[in-house]
């Protein structure tokens, strides 16, 4: 029996398209209307809005609060001032990939984290003779994530924060539409937005005025399908599609670190202790066994593989998830790596990817092949390897 | 006399900054002469009112080459096309028709006009789209001159016969038909029920002082269905703050590629030394040289005003007087307090998409024999879209913009009075016959700009207020566009180049003449 965010009651009445997931167990809307493009521009446009509750949140509080979560990530926490919120993962000893997240500093040693897998037990292990106190409130707050270019202009009608002063990557507690909340400076978009977390009681409540207000701002509610889309875009990772926890595949091959995931600033080797330190440590001296870039598909080529089928060209209508192969040469001979997730943006008018592979080939202006298959035969077709992530805009850190 | 830039191109539209954009990319020190204040020309978007910003002519997009946007990298200079996915035409007994993004969804909706058109729908586009593929070569490639075609030209022909053999019989068969048919008899052929022939047969006449039953207008219902969104054949879209986002998006390239672009600079003349082009006159008396002039003006302002009948010989001279503009529509933008209210709409997303007035078959026929002898329709043909549905920031929060194509109105409406008067009856027609299907309309107008085709020829340039630069019929088009022999972007005069719309491959946000005549200026070692 899958589980009912706090805002489902109105989600359910919005999903025309009545396309779920399951998201953690919980319901969540693929696309509100029949066809997901609306919800994709109102994110590039004005703004869509996501309910993000499914997010597994913890909260750790006390005199250890800020050594214990220090030990687990691997930024330095020691730099994250009240008010802030840092991204950041979190590697097994091997120095593997757990999951990646948020930490908010609520204050000196009250923190909340984010994640996209279970990790209360990750937590209590790790604080053993720790002054701490943990949390699983994932149940206990509400969250929506309100991203776009009109987003703050609908969120400050409704608070008396000061969002122009609210910087990226910083949260505060306030009201929002009357209801308490907190209201954090970050997205899973690349675009200006907020994600905005309230005690379940109050959610509807919140619900009701964000899209109330939100109608004069092109706001539309939008899911998971617009979403992959946009994080694409943003090059931003999804556990699952790009990358498996560690915790969760019982295969060495499906792990890997986050310098293979391109996460390469998120890892503070000279700070203190923390899980998975020394084996990050060699791995940097000795050079990670694959990178993750951004791959631009050669459309033009890929018009010429359908052209053999005279047929027009075709792109992918929304995200896929699948991997696909990719290689070094167009005889597809030289196995260099994956692509995990790909979509065409109509923002950027480019096939985008993203892609981990050999670090050889990683250069940024590298010509590699990606498979694509047509009429259900097999070809190889150019990409350039690209920086991410692909789409940036000022408005993103303003 | 010294020359300042390699290249002077005038106009500062969607296709001049094109050719501008293209010369400049190749190294040419390239200049853009604006006559007016704001780039654009038709595609041009501008806060007419405070606050309220207008897609002041052209208002969608579809046929702008995928070339275009990758060569230029349009996207990154801020090229933001949103899926225009709907369509909804309110009928006069209440009920309404539409289509959606969705194919079932719109497969449904048919079947609650027509079984057999449910069914037939598929096959007419399946057919429409064939033939949008077996003509899209053509789009591409610049026109050859059959009387002599020279090596070039005896390959293009070469290839668009080998690649027309290639296409079956029975694809030729329809290709012959709608070249040649009316839209109203074409579709006939396909749709039983009344409101499906309409709908079809709108792109048949928009820009074309024709009838739906006028042989030829089947030909522009195909040139409609040659663009393409993503990938996406026939689709259309809206750009991001109005068409004049695409405009600058385009200056916004070609000015990364060094090029220079100047408003408020109205060129008077080219300046011709000895059969060539040397540079321009500007209306203030500056002159400003260059080895390469390119026009981006329509084929009446490009050899009839800019330069001396002289230079140019009779027959071409004949042809550009020949030329059909016949300016057929007029526009209508509003700014509104709040969203109409349709009657017959019941589901508000549709107000994201077109909303087409036109009822019925006789009611555009009516329209179109209302404006056969001069003036305008009573009850006008109107292509509505709010573009405020999906980009909220082109008036102030919770207000909207509409703008209104309106067909039919004639360059002549002598009989409604002065220009004034004229704008004045015309724009209260739209409105009338608008109100009859949103009745709160008159309520919620802040505010309202009306553009007769007198107007548009005032304000754009486009002689008669033609929005094509020329119309697109058959003997219009390909190698006859703008004249047999000069339809390569080449004048008679050397180094003075076309790259508007009078030229191939036509009207409409192509940015294909614009890109063409770039490619045959370089070819020419200018």
């Amino acid at each position: 029996m899958p589980r009912k965010s706090p805002f489902y009651s109105r989600t359910s009445q919005l999903c025309e398209s009545q396309s779920w997931v399951d998201w953690s167990g919980y319901l969540s809307a693929n696309m509100y209307e029949l066809d997901h493009s609306h919800e994709y521009n109102a994110v590039r446009t004005s703004c869509g809005l996501f309910d993000v509750s499914p997010l597994y949140k913890y909260t750790v509080r006390g005199s250890q609060a800020l050594a214990l979560l220090n030990r687990i990530v691997t930024r330095d926490l020691t730099k994250c001032r009240v008010g802030q919120v840092v991204y950041t993962t979190w590697c097994n000893d091997d120095g593997k990939v757990i999951d990646d997240g948020t930490v908010a500093r609520l204050s000196d040693d009250y923190f909340r984290m984010t994640a996209a897998v279970p990790t209360l037990y990750w937590l209590q292990d790790n604080s053993f003779g720790l002054d701490v106190e943990i949390e699983d409130v994932s149940e206990a707050y509400g969250g929506l994530a309100l991203q776009g270019p009109t987003s703050r202009d609908v969120l400050q009608n409704l608070t008396d924060a000061d969002l122009e002063g609210l910087k990226y990557f910083q949260i505060i507690e306030d009201k929002v539409a009357g209801v308490p909340a907190q209201i954090s400076r970050t997205g899973y978009t690349g675009d200006l937005g907020y994600e905005i977390f309230v005690a379940p009681d109050g959610a509807e409540e919140l619900w009701d005025a964000v899209v109330d207000t939100g109608r004069a701002y092109g706001l539309l509610p939008a899911g998971n399908t617009a979403l992959d889309m946009v994080r694409i875009e943003a090059g931003l990772l999804l556990i699952d599609a790009d990358f498996v926890s560690t915790n969760q595949t019982l295969f060495e091959v499906q792990r890997s670190s986050p310098y293979e995931l391109g996460l390469d600033w998120t890892v503070k080797l000279n700070k203190d202790y923390f899980v998975g330190q020394d084996a990050l440590r060699a791995e940097k001296a000795s050079g990670p066994a694959w990178r993750t870039v951004g791959l631009e598909i050669d459309v033009e080529a890929l018009e010429k593989v359908y052209r053999k089928f005279a047929m027009p060209l075709h792109l992918p209508y929304t995200s896929w998830t699948e991997a696909v192969p990719v290689y070094r040469d167009e005889g597809a001979r030289q196995y260099i790596g994956k692509a995990t997730s790909g979509t065409w943006s109509p923002v950027l008018k480019k096939y985008v990817v993203i892609a981990r592979i050999k670090p050889q080939d990683a250069a940024v202006g590298s010509r590699i092949f990606m498979e694509a298959t047509v009429e259900s035969q097999r070809f190889a077709v150019p990409a350039t390897v690209v920086k991410l992530p692909f789409f940036d805009p000022p408005r993103k850190r303003q | 006399m010294t020359q300042e830039y390699d290249a002077i191109i005038i106009g500062g539209g969607h296709n001049g900054l094109t050719c501008a954009a293209y010369l400049a990319k190749a190294g040419r020190k390239t200049l853009v002469l604006e006559r007016r204040h704001v780039l654009g020309g038709a595609a041009v978007s501008e806060e007419v009112f405070p606050g309220f910003t207008f897609t002041v002519c052209s208002y969608v997009v579809s046929l702008l080459r995928p070339e275009v946007i990758r060569e230029l990298e349009l996207a990154k200079h801020g090229l933001h096309i949103m899926p225009v996915d709907s369509t909804v035409a309110p009928l006069e007994n209440g009920d309404y028709f539409a289509t959606y993004a969705d194919e079932a969804s719109t497969r449904e909706e048919i079947r609650r006009h027509s079984h057999r058109d449910a069914e037939m729908a598929p096959k007419f586009t399946q057919m429409m789209y064939e033939m949008a593929f077996a003509v899209k070569p053509i789009i591409g490639v610049v026109p050859p001159n059959p009387e002599k075609p020279g090596i070039r030209g005896l390959g293009t022909m070469k290839e668009l016969g080998q690649h027309l053999h290639g296409l079956g019989k029975d694809t030729l068969h329809e290709l012959t038909k709608i070249m040649t048919m009316s839209v109203a008899d074409f579709v006939e052929e396909w749709y039983e029920s009344d409101i499906l022939k309409a709908l079809a047969s709108l792109n048949g006449i928009i820009g074309t002082l024709l009838g739906p039953k006028s042989p030829g207008t089947a030909y522009v219902l195909l040139h409609h269905y040659m663009g393409e969104l993503d990938g996406a054949f026939t689709a259309w879209g809206q750009q991001k703050g109005g068409t004049g986002g695409v405009s600058e998006a385009i200056a916004s390239a070609a000015r990364s590629h060094g090029a220079e672009i100047r408003c408020n600079a109205p060129v008077a003349q080219v300046i011709v030394k000895n059969g060539r082009a040397v540079g321009v006159a500007l209306e203030n008396g500056d002159e400003i040289y260059a080895k390469t002039i390119a026009s981006g003006c329509d084929p009446k302002v490009t050899f009839r005003t800019l330069v001396d009948e002289k230079e140019l010989p009779d027959d071409l001279v004949a042809a550009i007087d020949k030329f059909k503009y016949r300016g057929s529509s007029g526009k209508v933008n509003l700014a509104l307090d709040a969203l109409p209210n349709f009657t017959a709409i019941k589901d508000p997303a549709l107000l994201r998409g077109s909303v087409e007035i036109c009822p019925s078959m006789d009611y555009l026929e009516r329209a179109y024999d209302d404006a056969s002898y001069g003036g305008f329709s009573e009850r006008p043909y109107m292509d509505i879209s709010i573009p405020t549905t999906s980009d909220p920031t082109m008036a102030p929060p919770g207000k909207h913009v509409m703008s209104i194509f309106v067909q039919y109105a004639r360059y002549d409406m002598a009989k409604h009075g002065t220009h004034d008067e004229q704008r004045q009856a015309f724009g209260d027609a739209v409105i009338n016959t608008l109100s009859d299907f949103a009745p709160n309309i008159k309520d919620i107008i802040l505010h309202k700009q009306v553009l007769t085709p007198w107007d548009i020829e005032d304000k754009i340039a486009l002689t008669e207020g033609n929005i094509f630069q020329g119309e697109l019929t058959l003997d219009q088009l390909f190698f006859f566009r703008p004249a047999p022999g000069w339809a390569d972007y080449r004048t008679p005069i050397r180094n003075y180049y076309q790259c508007g719309s009078g030229t191939h491959p036509g009207g409409g946000i192509t940015a294909g003449p614009g890109r063409l005549a770039a490619l045959e200026i370089l070819r020419d070692g200018n």
